[in-house]
């Protein structure tokens, strides 16, 4: 008991950071969940690459940067507000375009022809993982394997900060921590209003509930299904946006790591559900921030995964339950 | 699916191997001995009949007072009936009488909302289906639901294998049972290959036989497993009249090697020429229940199928 | 006018058409084999084995197949002994990705237990520090690997294929990451001086009432010289191979294929579904624990790097590359993943992005595998079928 009560000792007093820093990474992980989740829901199929969707997403807006004189290292001073709100609107759209480009391209490659042979789920995956290791490994020979700096656009500054008293020590938060929370709510919320109100969204609902039915009605399946893979890329560029800000380095091979633990964030509020990669992003990232904070930073990611082997375990339909596919066989 | 939820029971981890029981062992000797002798297929078959039968007449399977609700609709209304040992029970009712539906809960798919189902004095609800098929029930499917890629041989060995014991630590070490047990399977399957009408096809793909034959070969599966009740979900779909004569036959056959046999079938033909008794279903409640005579004249039954008692589907 | 159901039947006769005469040259050299008399098979077949195992003494000139042949090769029998450790791994994974059909992306777990099991407690330089020897901690490392395989398979079996694709990937993550930071695994420093399988240095007091003392290490297995493992792993290749078979013709194995075919249907029918799929997993993890304990003692040094996750992700393409289900297309997908990388340095340093290109091209073309299991194929061409029809239908 001592180990825990010694644990305890160590988290709580950085339980407030501890809880803003989790929010802000499970935004960006719901921001990728919801890609995961609007292809699972409509198809049932788990893309696997779309990790390395988000991950052309990051190098595109960097280099939009460049091309507008903002690289990093180069001794610009942090822009003011006016570029700041042109150089986010241009990298939030270059990533957008290339993420949601590669998301189509990797559909019509790697999906669509598998489709047509009704070939098994699991040949699905396997080319869904060729996808995923082709294009991280392109990044990687484009960039020889470098890291690559990311300029400093906005200076985080702290807008308020959060001080529950007791023994926990104050929290501040910074403005860029509050924009990364909101524009996740905000993408959730400007998606689940496309499905619900549009005449695609409802085209999307109809083959995700019945492809054949669907399709019978008169819905273009094919172009429902890249529609879907668009718009979860759209969302992933947002997040490789955001990420950029969030974080100074990027590499060839972030893609894996926070793919999988997007994914588990869609598996954790409920796959198929869009509220749920919300919910699911925001609840992994805390839990995994305070379960580092208790058992030590290196634990971070095994902490992760043991919340998707339990939640698979015990709940498979996530917290809010799954609106479109069956975890169980 | 409530059976998922189960925790798995010892007997599930891979870790317990089984050890042979008196009966099994007794059951082996019984294979060695006929081994030796070359008994004629009709008493080999005799032998893969149940071995503990009920007397005959005594209620097999009863359905208690059952009621099934899904959400507000209701299913099955307070059915109740039992199906006798060594007789042939047809369930007959207009399209959404709730057949299916009955038969989902006799066979332990379903666990009804109030009521009970006992098979041979034991309640079935809630036990898994590998239990359930051996306890004595099998069946067969309304869309024929064989294992495509294998041979009518192997799909046949698979059903016999439900009473097998052989597991992973028999087959690496080719252990005396394993080879028993082989060959109790490849020649259960041969008769009733031979028993069904499909001698000389063990060898073919399921899926390469044609639909009649691939009906019948679900029955001889069904059959490998030993059941006490065979349950058929219309086995006459999409049989020309030839191939429903048949079938009567090989009902009767089979309740005549001892099975017991309950028959879901649209055929009013064939139900009338076959069963010994016919419960009708409407609406979720039973309406009839009797021999195909008095079903006929029965002016509920009648009214239920719109006066047209002849149904040609 | 043609109706449209003469249309339909048009179409799928002939896609059915087509099908078999794409199918037909494979099938021909197939029966041809089976028409050679059994002596003869069973005698080319032993030439086979025999030339397997001279394989590292092999070179023909003229054919430079030999990865010591070109700038910078590594070592010939080094490389026949990793691909022979990896086809091990593969036909273990083979077993529960192809015969009893669950995706398991995190195998590389299994291989990893066996490895560092061997080296915890087979070298003097661990933690522990029990020096066992090497053929006291393989069977150790199978008893673990199994018991972790049992406990990741129960609550996971029940879950359908892609979940059960992710949880396994999260599993092999998971080891990964507690060998990085556990200290008994000692991270990217590792464990050096696993043991060779032909030394020992054993001084056990046993319960005070005898004496236990071994001493001895015959040289056989050195650092220098890889072909022993190398024959050791195909000497266990083959044993595994024949027990596998010999499951696979039993009950076990049609239960495994029945499952796959129809799981509900084969519930009915009596098959404890969630048994053998356990067996399956545990079977899985046995052989890649085996595996593992070989590569330990062919590398002597153990530490986190050896089990990252991709490598994990391309077993199971060399699996399904080769041909799942069929253990002679799963050892020759093995060999090409592994194998021709080694041989052709070019692909070596693009390795992962032709990998990962080639396998998108044959899955789209062949999704099948290059040489499948005869049912497997025919699976797949029925669901193909399947959906031509529809489509013509539709």
């Amino acid at each position: 008991m001592n180990y825990f009560s010694d644990r305890w000792h160590d988290l709580l007093p950085n339980l407030g950071d501890l809880v803003v820093a989790g929010l802000t990474q499970g935004a960006i992980y719901a921001l990728i969940a919801l890609g995961y989740t609007l292809v699972y829901g409509v198809l049932q199929l788990i893309n696997f690459a779309h990790s390395e969707v988000f991950l052309v997403g990051t190098y595109a807006s960097i280099i939009v940067w460049g091309w507008i004189g903002y690289a990093a290292g180069d001794g610009n001073p942090v822009p003011a507000l006016g570029t700041v709100i042109l150089l986010l609107g241009a990298g939030t759209i270059a990533a957008s375009l290339v993420s949601g480009g590669t998301a189509v391209l990797i559909e019509r490659v790697a999906y669509a022809p598998l489709r047509r042979k009704n070939a098994p789920r699991l040949i699905f995956l396997i080319t869904a993982i060729g996808a995923s290791v082709a294009i991280s490994e392109l990044v990687g020979e484009l960039t020889n394997r470098r890291p690559w700096g990311v300029p400093l656009l906005v200076e985080p500054k702290t807008q308020f900060v959060i001080d529950p008293g007791m023994s926990i020590n104050p929290a501040p938060v910074t403005n860029l921590q509050i924009g990364i929370v909101l524009s996740a709510i905000v993408m959730w919320f400007l998606l689940d209003t496309f499905l619900n109100r549009s005449r695609f969204g409802l085209g999307i609902r109809a083959v995700a509930q019945n492809e054949d039915t669907a399709a019978l009605m008169g819905v273009n399946k094919d172009r429902v299904i890249m529609l879907t893979f668009l718009l979860g890329g759209l969302a992933a560029g947002v997040a490789a946006t955001l990420y950029n800000l969030k974080i100074g380095t990027i590499s060839f091979n972030i893609g894996f790591l926070l793919g999988l633990k997007a994914f588990t964030a869609a598996v954790l509020g409920g796959i198929g559900n869009l509220r749920g990669a919300l919910v699911g992003g925001l609840v992994l990232g805390l839990v995994e921030n305070l379960g580092a904070g208790f058992f030590g930073n290196k634990w971070i990611d095994v902490v992760a995964f043991v919340i998707l082997v339990i939640v698979l375990m015990f709940r498979p339909t996530g917290i809010l339950g799954d609106s479109l596919g069956r975890a169980r066989a | 699916m409530p059976d998922d939820e189960t925790t798995p029971t010892s007997e599930d981890t891979p870790t317990s191997e089984e050890t042979p029981t008196a009966k099994e062992t007794a059951a082996a000797e019984e294979i060695a001995a006929e081994e030796r002798g070359g008994d004629s297929p009709a008493e080999f078959l005799a032998e893969t009949a149940p071995e503990t039968v009920a007397p005959p007449g005594a209620p097999l399977l009863s359905v208690r007072d059952v009621t099934l609700r899904f959400g507000g609709v209701v299913a099955l209304d307070g059915v109740d009936f039992e199906v006798r040992t060594g007789e042939i029970l047809a369930l007959i009712g207009p399209n959404g009488a709730g057949k299916t539906t009955c038969f989902n809960v006799m066979t332990g798919v379903y666990k009804p909302t109030s009521g009970r189902v006992e098979f041979d004095g034991e309640r079935l609800s809630g036990r898994k289906p590998h239990i359930i098929t051996r306890m004595g029930i099998a069946r067969t499917f309304q869309n024929i639901r064989l294992f495509p890629e294998m041979t009518a041989e192997e799909n046949i060995m698979v059903g016999a294998d439900a009473h097998h014991k052989t597991s992973v630590i028999g087959a690496l070490l080719h252990l005396p049972r394993h080879g028993r047990e082989e060959r109790d399977g490849r020649r259960t399957a041969a008769e009733l290959l031979e028993f069904v009408g499909l001698e000389g096809r063990g060898g073919e793909l399921a899926r390469n036989l044609p639909y009649g034959d691939q009906r019948r070969l679900e029955i001889a599966r069904a059959l490998a497993t030993r059941p006490k009740l065979l349950c058929l979900d219309e086995p006459a779909a999409g049989f020309n009249p030839a191939e429903k004569e048949r079938l009567q036959q090989l009902i009767r056959d089979i309740r005549d090697l001892g099975h017991t046999v309950l028959l879901i079938e649209h055929d009013m033909r064939l139900v009338m020429g076959v069963a010994d008794r016919i419960v009708v279903l409407e609406f979720g409640q039973k309406i009839a229940e009797g021999p195909p005579a008095e079903i006929r004249e029965d002016p509920r039954v009648i009214a239920a199928y719109l006066g047209v008692p002849e149904d040609a589907a | 006018m043609t109706t449209l159901k003469e249309r339909y039947y048009a179409v799928a006769d002939g896609v059915r058409k087509a099908e078999a005469g794409r199918q037909k040259w494979a099938q021909g050299l197939r029966g041809r084999w089976q028409s050679i008399p059994k002596p003869v098979r069973l005698l080319a077949g032993l030439a086979g084995v025999v030339l397997l195992f001279a394989l590292p003494n092999i070179a023909i000139p003229g054919i430079p197949f030999r990865t010591d042949e070109i700038p910078n090769g590594i070592g010939f029998s080094f490389v026949l002994s990793t691909i022979a450790i990896y086809v091990l791994v593969a036909v273990g994974l083979n077993v529960v990705v192809g015969m009893a059909g669950l995706l398991d992306l995190g195998y590389i777990g299994f291989y990893a237990v066996g490895a560092y099991t061997v080296a915890i407690f087979g070298s003097p330089d661990s933690i522990v520090a029990t020096k066992y020897p090497w053929l006291i901690c393989v069977p150790i490392a199978i008893a673990l690997t199994m018991v972790s395989g049992v406990i990741l398979g129960t609550p996971t079996l029940r879950l359908r294929g892609d979940y059960l694709a992710i949880v396994t990937l999260g599993f092999g993550e998971i080891i990964r990451l507690v060998a990085v930071n556990l200290r008994v695994t000692n991270g990217q420093r590792g464990i050096p001086s696993v043991p060779a399988p032909d030394e020992a240095h054993v001084d056990w007091n046993v319960f005070g009432w005898f004496r236990i003392k071994f001493d001895f290490d015959l040289d056989i297995f050195t650092p220098m010289d890889a072909r022993p493992y190398y024959w050791l792993a195909l000497v266990l290749i083959i044993v595994v191979i024949l027990a596998v078979r010999s499951m696979e013709r039993s009950r076990v194995g049609r239960s495994w294929l029945a499952i796959r075919e129809d799981e509900d249907a084969a519930s009915i029918m009596g098959v404890e579904s969630f048994k053998f799929k356990l067996w399956a997993f545990a079977i899985g993890a046995a052989i890649g624990g085996l595996s593992g304990a070989l590569f330990a003692t062919r590398n002597v040094f153990v530490n986190s790097g050896n089990f990252n996750l991709l490598l994990s992700v391309m077993f199971v393409a060399a699996i399904v590359l080769g041909g799942q289900g069929n253990i002679l297309g799963v050892v020759l997908g093995t060999v090409i993943v592994f194998y021709l990388p080694e041989r052709f340095r070019f692909l070596s340093t693009k390795r992962e992005l032709v990998f990962g290109l080639a396998l998108i091209v044959i899955m789209v073309l062949r999704p099948q595998g290059l040489w499948p299991s005869r049912r497997r194929a025919r699976e797949l061409q029925d669901r193909k079928l399947e959906a031509k029809e529809a489509a013509a239908g539709a």
